[in-house]
């Protein structure tokens, strides 16, 4: 029980740096925003996972239940991928913009074409 | 079994350099995460989850890669090696961190002691309807919602400044091509 | 897409019910898992499938981008509009008990209904208009 009450956060953990590592090592936008997107889901995950009580059901009042899991990380979370996918649509509207400019998405190459301008 | 799956759909993202099979597994894995919200009891935050992610993020990612390039170059010049490390220390701390939170599905949580009670009991009886998480959204927490519409608000009119009006030429030898300007966008 | 008559059929056979549960989740909310914010994006996903197999241009002769930038802001006022006509009527921002002089409750249901409206509208035609961008773009 010591171990399985906290095994779940650690998989959403190791799924948090999965998206984590794809944010910072890879150059290409598109693939930045998937990732960013992945790390985003998984901080979802753990917010709903925490407001789950064991032998409860969906905070929907029918009377036939007596124990509901708490409804506050559901409403929190709710909003938030809705304005998840709003900010992650203002993100591939930048990338858009970018390529039209650069041509790339590549972050190298478009540091590299920013020096050239510079120089 | 669900867990493991998302686990392997965020390697698989990881490893792959056709960008048209990440965009396509994120969205199983925005499907994925839908399905444990089921099992989490969080039905609201499923459904909206397999309707966003699964649906319109998707769309709007294969859009981008339309307009863009469907394939990841090779990294030369970034080493693996250092955003390893930063994630490997994160991770670590952020593991250490979970030594300290309460265990998964207990209701003595300090989570499950403060507003959520009254929630349950009381909005019966002042909101009057069944599903606790739409009268939480709209009636008790009503300014967070305005925020946020207007968050979503906001990020429309910047996407129609970014790429909503016509297009102009771009910088490298593309030919213009005046037929196709919109004229209405 | 223009030649392939099976998703063409397809579509025609599932957007009414894909319009038409988005209006079930948009007002049957309140009593099962639903709301304006999944009702909107049901609503959008909708219209982009029908864009993406009959042509941009029909859709946009269906959903014109002027209605939808009228839709983007109409939602937002009518949330506000809620709140304010809270105000007015003696009670504090965004409290619906005092929409309806009789019963409390009965102004709760109403201000829950009105609020979540607005938030299908401005989802729907955000969502909607974000993917005209998107598909505008290309040609």
């Amino acid at each position: 029980m010591q171990i399985l009450g906290l095994y779940n956060y650690w998989i959403f953990i190791v799924l948090m740096m999965c998206g984590f590592y794809v944010v910072i090592s890879r150059g290409n936008l598109v693939k930045k925003l998937v990732g960013l997107n992945i790390f985003q889901t998984s901080v979802f995950i753990l917010y709903i996972s925490m407001g789950k009580i064991a032998g409860g059901t969906a905070p929907i009042l029918t009377g036939m239940a007596t124990i509901y899991s708490n409804p506050v990380p559901h409403v929190l979370i709710l909003t938030a991928i809705v304005v998840g996918i709003a900010t992650t649509a203002l993100g591939l509207a930048l990338v858009v913009r970018i390529h039209e400019a650069y041509g790339t998405i590549e972050e190298d190459e478009i540091h590299a074409q920013s020096e050239d301008e510079a120089l | 079994m669900l867990l493991s799956l998302l686990v392997v759909t965020a390697l698989a993202v990881i490893r792959l350099r056709d960008l048209f099979a990440v965009v396509m597994l994120f969205g199983i894995y925005s499907l994925l995460s839908a399905s444990l919200f089921v099992v989490l009891d969080a039905v609201d935050v499923a459904f909206t989850e397999a309707s966003v992610g699964a649906g319109v993020a998707t769309v709007f990612m294969l859009g981008t890669l339309a307009l863009t390039t469907s394939r990841e170059k090779t990294p030369g010049a970034h080493k693996p090696l250092l955003p390893l490390l930063v994630v490997l220390v994160t991770g670590a701390a952020l593991i250490y961190g979970t030594s300290d939170i309460p265990h998964y599905g207990d209701p003595g949580n300090p989570i499950h002691q403060h507003v959520a009670p009254r929630y349950l009991e009381d909005s019966a009886e002042e909101i009057g309807i069944p599903n606790v998480v739409s009268s939480v959204l709209a009636s008790y927490r009503g300014y967070d919602t305005l925020g946020e519409t207007t968050v979503v608000f906001t990020a429309a009119i910047g996407v129609l400044l970014l790429i909503g009006g016509a297009r102009r030429r771009r910088r490298s030898e593309e030919p213009p091509r005046p037929d196709r300007e919109e004229e209405d966008a | 897409m223009q030649q392939y008559s099976v998703p063409r059929l397809i579509t025609k056979l599932l957007l009414p019910l894909i319009l038409l549960f988005a209006l079930y989740v948009q007002f049957h909310g309140d009593f099962g898992p639903g709301g304006g914010f999944q009702a909107g994006v049901i609503f959008a996903a909708g219209f982009v499938l029908y864009a993406l197999v009959y042509g941009l241009d029909n859709a946009r002769r269906i959903m014109p981008p002027w209605l939808l930038r009228v839709g983007v802001s109409l939602g937002v006022l009518i949330y506000a509009g809620v709140g304010v006509a809270g105000m007015l009527l003696g009670g504090a921002f965004l409290d619906y008990g005092v929409l309806d002089s009789h019963d409390p409750v009965h102004g709760q249901h109403l201000g829950i209904l009105l609020v979540e409206l607005g938030v299908g509208i401005t989802v729907a035609s955000v969502m909607i208009s974000i993917f005209y961008a998107f598909a505008g773009r290309g040609r």
